[in-house]
């Protein structure tokens, strides 16, 4: 597979963000660790928004810890801003199954009732478990169960992609 | 060594004391602690992790501060909470106590805490539920004898690591009776661990034990010379209740020599911060303007010892057995 370049996905993304939202002065901007959290940042500075981005881990959140457990270094949560009664533009690199957005969608609420969340994503990659969409995406691109986006950060901030596949067990 | 702390694949199934832990298990713990932290500041103080999970406080020995921390940790963590006062009078360790617990696994528990007088009592508790629950059933050591008070360690590390962040540059001196002080032998091994240059041990002859040195302490007879140049002071209740000879001459006559004053705190750094366990002996060990002036971090110490003890509860639960 001929992987797309993270970096045009980011610039078609920004776009549809930037359109959507012309008024970002009270828009609440919260990036998912890790990947998605770089790409808020990047949504931050290069668009401007009225208030400082936030970032949640959705460790403690998850369905799964009963039988994976906690992973090894979960991120503080910060929320720099009111969420009641805000809009907010949940960032993520990938969207799979859906149920790291419905943690992060629970641990969202309990900072507060949001007006209302939309989500924007580098790349839909389909498969999946839970009614949940987004609403901004840099491309749909479906994979095998066993395939994985995997979003890497170099030294100078420039998004790579890598496709990882896990031997079948 | 035999560490039932430990399982196959080195994941924390117990804490029991800080010997065996690996330095990279401490600051996983402390890491969580962190993120755990901002649990407290928000609207709903809670996280749904330990959801359906109970937890049961079982104390030999009376502690309500201890009990309590771990009470509201469990249910930040949304587990049901269980607490259960045992006198340690009416029961007799052996039989007795595996009774108990017996009955208590037959309940559905999935995580005792335990405070017991007899040193090694939670060890003996979680060999037993090893055996009957292969490792599925937790075990916290809130304290036990004179052996060791894993999670206080754990959030006077976190603490120290907090202000002071680096611990390979750190002189660090703990004041009192070490000698009844589990909580001395738990923070000596975790500095230890954590690569802390000096660690030293300030207190009378009477209430020092012997082998401290072979702890690798330096071991001070003066309080001003003790935290000269300390970075952390670590200031201990004096026990009274353990005291069964006539150790100190008077509790006026030890805070003459040993009790914290601002005016002898100015011979350690500073920027020197002042710790306590709790709860303190306002003019024994520590002299008011102290306990509540800018250096000491005696109430942080409270505030870091629910998202440690949240931290130690959810890396347990998330092992997969012994």
């Amino acid at each position: 597979m001929i992987l797309p370049n993270p970096e045009s996905l980011y610039a078609r993304l920004r776009e549809q963000v930037d359109k959507a939202f012309p008024d970002r002065s009270e828009l609440g901007l919260i990036g998912v660790h890790s990947g998605g959290a770089w790409i808020a940042e990047r949504l931050h500075a290069d668009l401007g928004f009225g208030l400082p981005c936030g970032f949640l881990d959705s460790a403690f959140y998850r369905d799964d810890f009963s039988e994976r457990g906690l992973k090894e270094a979960p991120k503080p949560a910060e929320v720099p801003f009111e969420v009641a009664g805000r809009t907010i533009l949940l960032v993520d690199d990938v969207l799979y199954t859906g149920r790291t957005t419905r943690a992060i969608v629970n641990h969202l609420f309990d900072f507060g009732r949001p007006a209302k969340i939309e989500l924007a994503v580098l790349l839909d990659r389909g498969g999946r478990e839970l009614p949940i969409d987004a609403q901004y995406v840099g491309k749909h691109l479906p994979l095998k169960p066993e395939e994985s986006f995997v979003l890497t950060r170099d030294d100078q901030g420039a998004f790579r992609l890598e496709l990882e596949v896990k031997p079948s067990e | 060594m035999n560490n039932p702390q430990l399982n196959a694949a080195g994941e924390l199934i117990h804490l029991l004391s800080i010997e065996g832990l690996p330095k990279a298990m401490i600051h996983r713990i402390l890491d969580t602690a962190e993120s755990f932290l901002s649990v407290t500041d928000r609207e709903v103080k809670q996280v749904p992790l330990l959801r359906g999970k109970s937890v049961f406080n079982v104390f030999f020995e009376n502690s309500t501060r201890t009990r309590t921390t771990f009470e509201i940790a469990a249910k930040r963590l949304s587990a049901d909470v269980v607490n259960l006062n045992i006198g340690s009078s009416s029961t007799s360790k052996g039989e007795s106590l595996i009774d108990t617990i017996d009955n208590l696994a037959a309940m559905s528990a999935d995580m005792f805490v335990m405070r017991h007088s007899e040193s090694g009592a939670p060890t003996f508790l979680a060999q037993h539920l090893n055996r009957i629950s292969g490792g599925a059933i937790h075990v916290i050591n809130a304290g036990d004898g004179r052996h060791a008070h894993p999670t206080q360690a754990l959030l006077d590390m976190y603490t120290i690591r907090h202000y002071k962040k680096d611990f390979t540059k750190l002189r660090v001196a703990i004041v009192g009776d070490i000698l009844h002080s589990r909580v001395a032998r738990s923070d000596i091994h975790a500095l230890t661990t954590l690569g802390c240059p000096e660690v030293r041990a300030v207190g009378p002859t009477t209430l020092l034990p012997s082998h401290l040195e072979n702890m690798g302490v330096r071991v001070y007879h003066d309080l001003r010379d003790g935290i000269r140049d300390c970075d952390v002071i670590i200031m201990l209740r004096l026990q009274k209740e353990r005291m069964t000879g006539a150790l100190i001459p008077s509790a006026q006559e030890y805070f003459k020599h040993f009790g914290l004053t601002e005016e002898k705190l100015k011979s350690a750094k500073p920027d020197a911060i002042v710790m306590h366990p709790g709860p303190m002996n306002r003019g024994v060990e520590i002299d008011s303007p102290v306990a509540d002036g800018p250096q000491s971090v005696i109430l942080n110490q409270v505030t870091f010892g629910i998202a440690v003890r949240m931290a130690v509860m959810s890396i347990l639960a998330s092992s997969k057995g012994a």
